[in-house]
């Protein structure tokens, strides 16, 4: 019997477009395709099992060993750290993790900054790096009105278009980091499946080299 | 039925060859005190896996610390003596962090210790057991193999910055090949070095072919000195006839301030993370006022549980009624006579939250079977 991989693939558009690339590089597996309620999805004679997870959980099913790889946005790779392979680039779902703040901001650089984000560890790595203190402020959504409210000074947030930022008066003013979707591995399944995880990998390699 | 294997738990057996093992090799027990100062862990935070530790006030007003690691330990009794090699091993248990659940864990530990002038046998052996420990556990399990001395030096000579090293350094832990060549592009790499850098992240295979593909790569005194050291160990390994299981991958290790030279980590089908990890680590004895050197390595035993998942399929295999009328010495003869076939649980009513494979009843005429609802 053929050796199955467990694919954690991130719910939404995103995952969506990341089955895409597996199916062209040769892992399809049609019943993902249908309309229905199921959560796992398989095709024994590819080697490959999908199931749809919350984006932010990619990063857990893999490190945890539930699926053998998964494809994470980088920013909940530098956010959560977990103890992953990350084997490749997707070349999608390409936005940055960036500062940004009400236009006329001044950095007050008399007192502790306050930082409203979603993600703390980024941002204190950030500040961290150039010895500024801050006061993070952690928030589960609607960061850009933070800055407007007085609850922060400035916020760290992902920026695709900029547009949320543009009509709620903010502007980027730092940028963190580049961010796009990674294909990760779980290290122990890497050990255990190598030669079908690196035969995915480069599966999706092809793909990804040839939309660029 | 229930066998005597199946009482014994995964970790509990393991540490019984274990011990079989490392006494074999000539490496006595080291027993230690649950307690050590706090004052140990903050002068090394950083060679502890989690820098968070249970601390308490003795009696005496010092500050213990529980252990949340035994190298340290074993370290501050050595005896820093020339010509001369400890060798100990250990079963104890650490407590830290969790990383998931963010709350303090006991963790089961096995490992050795062999400290003193190392000769480069005394590394070969420890690496030798580690994959003998791997194999006591599992049929299906891999050692990988690095070398901070190999890597160190190929950052070194890559013209680098400090920052972009650790960066380059991050990257390699993560098999992280894109980046490492976005930081090479970025910091002005020459092709040379960008190749022998991300041949680093690229070749992670078998000895053989990982050896022959790096050899070529290496110009500096020192890479060659510790490929030197690495070509060593491996012919060791190939000759003890482990080297199916054994992979050279040079992502094992991140911490260049404590490891050297060898550094390993083990895998086993089933167990989502590394169960054994080690490595040489003269630089943490270097830091303690040592001159000698060390190598070790520990096995986190409690990792062993998550391999039970398909292993009892009931709690108790009989469960025995019996009535307020029921002589004792006839129950007493039933339980004999059924624990044969394996364990037996007598109450008056079968619990609820109990599973068995059969539910028998004593009564006047003797034992019959019940129905097992």
């Amino acid at each position: 019997m053929k050796t199955m991989v467990n694919v954690a693939l991130p719910k939404g558009r995103l995952g969506e477009k990341v089955y895409n690339y597996f199916k062209e590089a040769g892992f399809e597996c049609p019943s993902i395709e249908e309309t229905n309620r199921k959560l796992i999805f398989e095709n024994p004679e590819k080697g490959v099992r999908y199931f749809w997870v919350k984006p932010s959980d990619v990063a857990i099913y893999v490190e945890r060993g539930a699926a053998d790889i998964g494809v994470a946005g980088k920013d909940i790779l530098l956010e959560y750290e977990p103890d992953v392979y990350e084997l490749l680039d997707m070349d999608m779902g390409k936005c940055r993790m960036a500062v940004a703040a009400k236009k006329d901001f001044r950095d007050p650089k008399g007192r502790t900054l306050r930082v409203a984000t979603k993600f703390p560890n980024i941002a204190e790595t950030f500040y961290n790096e150039k010895c500024r203190d801050i006061d993070i402020i952690k928030l589960n959504g609607s960061i850009e009105i933070a800055p407007i409210l007085g609850l922060s000074d400035v916020i760290v947030d992902i920026v695709e278009t900029g547009t949320t930022l543009k009509e709620n008066d903010l502007e980027v003013v730092d940028t963190i980091v580049p961010i796009s979707a990674r294909l990760i591995a779980n290290k122990s399944g890497y050990k255990f499946k190598n030669a079908e995880i690196l035969a995915i990998r480069q599966g999706l390699e092809e793909q990804v080299r040839k939309r660029k | 039925m229930l066998s005597n294997e199946r009482i014994i738990k995964n970790d509990e057996r393991a540490i019984f060859t274990l011990r079989s093992l490392y006494s074999k090799y000539g490496y006595s027990q080291f027993k230690m005190s649950r307690f050590e100062e706090y004052d140990l862990y903050v002068k090394n935070k950083d060679f502890l896996v989690s820098d968070e530790v249970i601390t308490f006030t003795d009696r005496n007003g010092r500050l213990m610390a529980l252990k949340p690691d035994v190298t340290l330990s074993i370290i501050k009794n050595s005896i820093d003596k020339k010509n001369t090699v400890q060798k100990v091993y250990y079963n104890e248990n650490v407590y830290r962090v969790s990383k998931g659940t963010h709350s303090f864990k006991e963790i089961m530990q096995a490992g050795l210790e062999c400290i003193g002038d190392l000769h480069s046998y005394d590394i070969a052996e420890v690496v030798l057991l580690a994959v003998k420990s791997l194999a006591l556990i599992s049929d299906s399990y891999v050692l990988d193999i690095s070398h901070m001395g190999l890597v160190a030096a190929i950052l070194d000579s890559s013209g680098l910055s400090h920052d972009g090293k650790a960066k380059a350094h991050a990257c390699l832990h993560q098999k992280n090949a894109h980046e490492l060549y976005a930081i090479c592009k970025e910091e002005g790499v020459d092709k040379a070095n960008t190749k022998k850098l991300c041949a680093l992240v690229e070749n992670c295979a078998d000895v053989k072919t990982v050896l022959s593909a790096v050899a070529p790569l290496l110009d500096k005194d020192k890479e060659k000195e510790a490929f030197e050291e690495l070509s060593t160990l491996c012919s060791i390994i190939e000759h003890s006839g482990y080297s199916s299981h054994v992979t050279l991958d040079f992502s094992v290790g991140n911490d260049m301030k404590y490891y050297s030279g060898v550094v390993f980590k083990g895998y086993i089908q089933g167990i989502p993370t590394s169960i054994l990890s080690g490595g040489q680590y003269d630089k943490l004895l270097k830091k303690m006022g040592r001159t000698s050197g060390a190598i070790g390595f520990a096995l986190y035993l409690d990792l062993l549980e998550q391999l039970d998942f398909d292993g009892n399929d009931y709690d108790i295999d009989t469960v025995l009624l019996y009535s307020e009328d029921t002589a004792p010495l006839e129950l007493t003869k039933a339980v004999d006579e059924l624990s044969k076939e394996g364990s037996v649980l007598v109450c008056t009513k079968k619990p609820k939250s109990i599973s068995c494979r059969k539910v028998m009843k004593l009564t006047k005429e003797g034992l019959t079977l019940e129905d097992n609802g």
